[in-house]
């Protein structure tokens, strides 16, 4: 997993609340084989059937932060709205509010998921729609969300941001205890099975 | 203080410990098969990351895999289906390219995952035992810790070999006593499921426990404990005794020799020690058991196979009472028509909760001599090739045939609408299997979930009856 320190770019404005992971990546996506490769089942619904919506609009492509309204990613518990999210480029998503399984989600596969207070948001979502070339700076260092002389801070708890910064995910971590699982496998019991590759 | 049987396979197992963080637990056997694994193999390739320990990986073919080709198999061209043939071919790449132990389609040991561990000898007491599927619980039977996980963690496991798990709370289901005749493991569980309700074993690691279990055999434990994800509980088990030595020894992968003494004492240790205390209890009495059947779209809505389908409004519980009404819409069923009176067009004797050589048996016992009843399908699907060729080699198949039922080939068939094994829409069973949730198997299939016994009685019927009523 790549590490997470400094982030500035370009974002969308994505004004809806109750965002569900189904609308995310319908469940149609979620027969595929594949890790990557889910940018093209991004919101695929509205993508497809609103001429208007936002991801379709050219002054967004190639932003890296979505910027969503309160309850993002509820229902589904699936990890492909992560990946969905993280395949089409997006670095980062602000909401007010988070689903749990998707914020769990999402700071394990590392795409980091940033609490701002609503009327916050609202003030990013003008002044991105008044200028879509705006940058933000999404930075975990100093904990703030920064634009156009705007300083907000965020919270984010000290293990899950060192694990954001290190770029360690679960395999990451457990890894470091290499020493410790080596250890063990060589007290375990000598007649448990063993496969024959 | 004592300490529960659990607790003894949890801590036996504890790699890492550290105050705020999960406990890394190690895995003994991870088991693979082909819908769960796809993405786990790709995160591995992305990241560079090799399989850590292969020795105690084992991967099969399943879920997707159709029951009604011809042996010797070669292939995937019997697989319709697009994406269960792609989920198929990439297990078997992913197995070739990360050195995997794969038993494919065809192969004289494939089988459904939670069959061929036990009858291998693979599944033994004391161990972990990992797979990307709700009902690897049925592993506890032989007192192991065994549960399902997600694709994330299968990753994990492949990785490592370790899970990080917070350590559930213990529960004790107690029976006591005697099963009266034609009364199964699958009635206990369904009893139990529909005692506690379907999250009444939520947080819980849960040990059978009393005379009911430990006059039960091997066959009968894994029924039980293959159940204990459908009322919610992370794991079911119970713990070994002669019972389960007797099954394993000689075994493919069982202990030899010096092994089996040091194995078989250490086993022996593998039980709750007196003053264990559980963080909770739930005790029934076999004598007052009878044969049990679901009405209704999940696992705990069921009853003793003499009552009638129960009418809503006597549920106390307002979202029981919706979730009944649900339920009687969905099946089609008016409250107050006995259950022995609810004709079904299909009986499916298999898959992980009752597709062992035991179930068989009992079913065929019941079919002997007799007909399936005009109109209605019967299918019966061994849970592995073994089991099929042993059901065979006892001429079980002929009994089957001859009734007018359908003998198949191996795999999880129609307990889940993944492969060509289905309920038409409307169309309705009586099912040896563990779900009966809406369009389970099949889009707009009505399911009750049975006994071996209560399935075979059924098809020659033609509506829900036991043995005693033919």
């Amino acid at each position: 997993m790549d590490k997470f320190t400094v982030h500035t770019g370009t974002a969308v404005p994505l004004r809806r609340s109750n965002v569900d992971t189904d609308q995310i990546i319908p469940a149609v996506y979620l027969k595929r084989v594949t890790r990557t490769g889910f940018e093209d089942g991004l919101f695929n619904a509205w993508r497809t059937n609103e001429p208007d919506f936002v991801l379709n609009q050219p002054q967004y492509q190639g932003a890296t932060i979505l910027v969503a309204g309160p309850d993002f990613g509820t229902g589904s518990s699936r990890e492909h709205a992560v990946w969905a999210l993280m395949d089409y480029g997006f670095k980062a998503v602000i909401s007010p509010r988070f689903a749990d399984i998707f914020r769990g989600n999402s700071l394990k596969a590392g795409l980091l998921t940033v609490v701002l207070d609503e009327k916050v948001v609202q003030r990013l979502w003008d002044d991105i729609e008044q200028d879509p070339s705006t940058e933000v700076t999404v930075d975990l260092l100093e904990r703030q969300v920064r634009w156009s002389g705007e300083v907000h801070g965020f919270e984010l708890d000290d293990y899950t941001r060192w694990r954001l910064l290190e770029g360690l995910d679960d395999i990451g971590l457990t890894l470091r205890h290499a020493d410790e699982v080596e250890a063990y496998e060589a007290s375990r019991k000598p007649w448990l099975p063993r496969i024959a590759v | 203080m004592g300490k529960t049987l659990a607790e003894k396979l949890w801590d036996s197992h504890v790699v890492h410990s550290a105050a705020g963080e999960p406990d890394l637990l190690f895995i003994d056997m991870h088991l693979i098969h082909e819908v769960t694994s796809p993405q786990a193999f790709e995160g591995l390739r992305l990241a560079g990351r090799p399989v850590h320990r292969p020795d105690l990986t084992l991967a099969t073919e399943d879920h997707n895999t159709p029951t009604d080709y011809t042996l010797p198999l070669a292939g995937t061209a019997s697989i319709k289906d697009d994406v269960s043939r792609m989920q198929i071919e990439t297990l078997r790449k992913n197995c070739a390219e990360f050195g995997v132990r794969l038993y494919p389609m065809g192969d004289a040991e494939q089988g459904i995952v939670h069959v061929i561990g036990p009858q291998l000898g693979i599944t033994q007491p004391g161990m972990t035992i990992v797979c990307g599927d709700s009902h690897t619980s049925t592993h506890g039977a032989f007192g192991a810790l065994a549960f399902g996980i997600g694709t994330s963690q299968v990753e994990h496991v492949l990785a490592t070999q370790t899970l990080p798990m917070d350590r559930p709370k213990t529960m004790a289901v107690t029976v006591n006593g005697e099963l009266p005749e034609g009364v199964t493991p699958k009635d206990v569980i369904l009893a139990v499921i529909a005692k506690t309700g379907t999250g009444g074993g939520q947080g819980y690691m849960v040990e059978y426990r009393g005379s009911t279990f430990e006059q039960m055999s091997m066959e009968g434990r894994m029924t039980v404990c293959n159940m204990s994800i459908e009322w919610g509980a992370r794991a079911g088990m119970i713990a070994p005794d002669e019972t389960t030595f007797d099954y394993l020894k000689g075994r493919d992968h069982a202990p030899k020799g010096a092994e089996w003494d040091a194995a078989v004492e250490y086993w022996t240790s593998l039980r709750t020690d007196d003053g264990a205390e559980f963080d909770a209890e739930v005790t029934l009495d076999a004598s007052t058991l009878t044969p049990f059947v679901t009405w209704g779209t999940n696992p705990g809505q069921g009853a003793p196979l003499g009552a009638t389908v129960p009418d809503p409004s006597d549920f106390a519980d307002e979202s029981d009472r919706v979730a009944a009404e649900k339920a009687l819409a969905y099946m089609g069923l008016q409250a107050g028509t006995p259950l022995r009176d609810i004709k079904v067009d299909t009986v499916f004797v298999g898959s992980c909760t009752n597709g062992r050589i035991e179930d068989l048996r009992a079913a065929a016992k019941i079919i002997d001599g007799r007909k399936v009843a005009d109109g209605v399908r019967m299918l019966v699907v061994p849970g592995s090739v073994r089991v099929r060729k042993q059901a065979e080699q006892e001429g079980l198949d002929a009994i089957f045939t001859a009734a007018g039922a359908e003998w198949r080939q191996a795999g999880c068939s129609m307990c889940l609408g993944m492969n060509p094994d289905q309920l038409a829409p409307g169309e309705r069973s009586a099912s040896t299997s563990n779900r009966n949730f809406e369009g389970r198997q099949g889009k707009g299939g009505r399911t009750h979930l049975v006994s071996p016994l209560v399935a075979a009685a059924t098809a020659v019927s033609g509506h829900l009856a036991s043995p005693a009523d033919l």
